[in-house]
C-alpha cells in the first residue's frame, strides 16, 4: 500500500502533541532550580526525595490506593452478581434497569461528590471517609456491570446446563463453571474500575477533610501554591505507575481489551 | 415463585446503594430549588437572565463545542492512520493513544502549565528565537481550557473512532482513488461518512466530558475564566451558596442529557438522510 506523506506527518504531529508534554515534565523533574524550568541546568533527584518525604502526599497516596482498592472491591462483590443475573435472567425492565447500574456515568462527577457531600455528610452525619468510599464505588460500578457483562454474554450458555444436569446447584455453578470462565473481564474491569477510582478529582473534590484527602486532590492543592520541580516529580511516579499498569493489562489482556 | 425473586435478590443490593446514595442525594440537593414557598422555577430563570451567570453558561458550552471541533478534526485522520498501520506498529501508537488517558488529568492539566504561562517553555521559547519581545498570557485564559480539553479528550475520540474505522475495509479506498477520486477527496468521500457513528460517540465523551470537567477549567482557567464545574464548586464552598451549586448542579445534567440526545438525534437524521439517497 502506498503511503501518504501527508497523513503520516499530520498522525505524526498529533502524538507529538500527545507525548510531549509529559516527556517535559519528566525532563523538568531533574531539574536543580527551585521553580521549574525547560530546558533545566543541572541535574538532580533532589525532588524525588522531597516528594517520597512529603507526609501529605505519602498520607493521600495510601489513602487513594485504599479507597481506589476497597470502592473496586465493593464494585465487583455488587456488580458481578448483578451483571449476571442481568445477561441470565429474565428480568422485568431489564434494560431500564441495566441504564440505571450505569446512570452514575452520566451524572457529572462534581454532582455526584457534592450531592453526596450534601446528603451523606452534613445531613446524616456520616464520616468523610465513608462518603468518598461510597462515591468512588459509584464511579466503579458501571465499568464491572458493562465490561463483565459483555463478558457473560459472550458465554456459552450450554455449559452452565451441562454443570445444572450433572447435579450443581445453581449457585455451585456460578462459583465453579462461570466465574473461572469471566476472570478475563473481571480482571479487566477491575483494572478500569481502579484507575479511574485512583485517578478521580470531581468526585473526591467535596468529599475531603482533615486527613481525608485523595493524592490528585492533594497534587492539586500543592499546585495552586506551588510552582517547583516536585509536582514533576510526582507527576513522574504516577506515570511509572501507568506505564506499570498498561505493561500489566498488556501482558495479562492485551491493551486492545481496555479500549 | 422463589425461581421467580431470585434475580431481583441479586440485584436488590446494587440497586438499594444507588437509590441510597446516589437518586436520594440529588433528589435531596436539587428538590428544593423547585420550591420557594410553593413551585417556582424562578431559581432557573434568574440563572439564565443573570448576565455574570449566563455568561458562565455560555463559556461553558463554547469551550466544549470548540474542544470537541478540534478533537474530531485531529482525531479522524490519526484514527485513520493508526487503524492502516500494521499490526506491530499499531500496539505501539495506541498506547501512544493510551498512556495520556489513563494519566492522572492533574498531570495533564499541569504540563500544560509549565508550556503556557508567563515565564513557561512556549513563551521562553518565542522570545529566545526573537518572534516575542515581551510573553504572551496564554495560561488562565480560554485558549488554555481549549487546549487544556482537547488533551484530556483527544485519546478518547481516537480510541473510538480506531475501534470503528478498524472494520473498513482499506479496499474501499483503493477502489475510490482507482475511480478517480484523489486521495483527500476519497478520504472525504468516503473514510469520514463511514467514521460517522465513531464521531458521534467520540463527540458525546468529548462534549459532555469537557462541559463536566473541574480539573481543567480550575488549573488552567484561572479566576477570570469560570466554567460551570468551577462555578459549582466555588458557589458552594467559597460563597456558601448551596442553593445556587443545586442549580448549577441541575442545569450540569440537564446539559448532558440534552447533549446526548441532540448528538444521537442527529446521528439518527443523517442515517436515515443516508437510505433516502441510496
Amino acid at each position: 500500500m502506498r503511503k501518504n506523506v501527508s497523513l503520516k506527518i499530520f498522525a505524526g504531529l498529533v502524538f507529538a502533541f500527545l507525548i510531549v508534554p509529559l516527556l517535559i515534565i519528566i525532563v523538568t523533574s531533574f531539574g536543580t532550580n527551585s521553580t521549574i524550568q525547560f530546558p533545566i541546568q543541572g541535574f538532580t533527584l533532589e525532588w524525588y526525595t522531597k516528594v517520597f518525604n512529603n507526609e501529605s502526599f505519602m498520607d493521600s497516596f495510601f489513602l487513594s490506593l485504599q479507597v481506589a482498592f476497597l470502592a473496586t472491591l465493593l464494585a465487583l462483590i455488587i456488580g458481578v452478581p448483578a451483571a449476571y443475573s442481568l445477561a441470565r435472567h429474565t428480568v422485568f425492565g431489564r434494560n431500564w434497569i441495566k441504564s440505571f447500574f450505569l446512570s452514575p456515568t452520566i451524572v457529572p462527577g462534581l454532582v455526584v461528590g457534592y450531592s453526596m457531600y450534601q446528603f451523606i455528610v452534613i445531613k446524616f452525619q456520616f464520616p468523610i471517609i465513608q462518603g468518598l468510599l461510597l462515591g468512588h464505588f459509584l464511579i466503579c460500578l458501571p465499568y464491572v456491570i458493562r465490561v463483565v457483562g459483555s463478558t457473560i454474554e459472550q458465554l456459552d450458555f450450554s455449559i452452565e446446563e451441562v454443570s445444572w444436569t450433572l447435579g450443581c446447584t445453581k449457585i455451585q455453578t456460578f462459583i465453579k463453571v462461570v466465574l473461572p470462565n469471566i476472570t478475563s473481564g473481571i480482571f479487566a474491569s477491575f483494572m478500569l474500575a481502579f484507575i479511574n477510582s485512583f485517578n478521580n478529582i470531581p468526585v473526591s473534590q467535596f468529599l475531603s477533610g482533615p486527613g481525608v484527602t485523595m493524592l490528585p486532590t492533594s497534587l492539586m492543592n500543592y499546585i495552586e501554591y506551588n510552582y517547583d520541580p516536585s509536582v514533576s516529580a510526582l507527576s513522574v511516579v504516577l506515570m511509572l505507575g501507568t506505564v506499570v499498569l498498561m505493561f500489566v493489562i498488556e501482558k495479562t489482556l492485551g491493551l486492545a481489551s481496555i479500549s | 415463585m422463589t425461581q421467580r425473586r431470585t434475580p431481583y435478590l441479586i440485584l436488590a443490593p446494587g440497586l438499594i446503594l444507588l437509590i441510597l446514595f446516589l437518586v436520594l442525594p440529588l433528589i435531596s440537593a436539587i428538590f428544593p430549588t423547585f420550591f420557594n414557598g410553593g413551585f417556582t422555577l424562578s431559581n432557573y430563570t434568574s440563572f439564565f437572565l443573570d448576565e455574570y451567570n449566563f455568561g458562565i453558561f455560555w463559556r461553558t458550552i463554547k469551550v466544549s463545542l470548540i474542544a470537541t471541533l478540534i478533537c474530531v478534526v485531529l482525531g479522524v485522520p490519526t484514527a485513520y492512520y493508526i487503524s492502516q498501520s500494521p499490526k506491530k506498529w499499531r500496539g505501539l501508537l495506541m498506547s501512544i493513544t493510551l498512556f495520556p488517558l489513563l494519566t492522572n488529568s492533574v498531570v495533564r492539566s499541569f504540563a500544560w502549565i509549565t508550556i503556557l504561562g508567563q515565564d513557561g517553555i512556549l513563551n521562553n521559547a518565542l522570545m529566545n528565537i526573537g518572534l516575542l519581545s515581551k510573553p504572551l498570557t496564554l495560561l488562565y485564559t480560554e485558549f488554555a481550557i481549549i487546549i487544556g480539553s482537547v488533551y484530556l479528550f483527544l485519546p478518547l475520540m481516537v480510541i473510538t473512532l480506531v475501534g470503528i474505522l478498524e472494520n473498513i475495509d482499506s479496499e474501499i479506498m483503493e477502489a475510490a482513488e482507482t475511480l478517480g477520486a484523489n486521495r483527500l477527496l476519497a478520504f472525504v468521500k468516503v473514510i469520514l461518512p463511514l467514521s460517522v457513528p465513531g464521531i458521534i460517540v467520540g463527540s458525546i465523551l468529548v462534549f459532555t466530558g469537557s462541559m463536566t470537567a473541574y480539573t481543567t477549567p480550575q488549573l488552567l482557567g484561572g479566576n477570570r475564566n469560570i466554567m460551570l464545574a468551577t462555578f459549582l464548586y466555588q458557589s458552594a464552598t467559597a460563597l456558601g451558596n448551596w442553593q445556587g451549586a443545586s442549580v448549577i448542579a441541575l442545569i450540569m445534567i440537564v446539559a448532558t442529557l440534552i447533549v446526548m440526545k441532540l448528538f444521537n438525534w442527529v446521528a439518527g437524521r443523517m442515517d436515515k438522510r443516508g437510505e433516502a439517497n441510496a
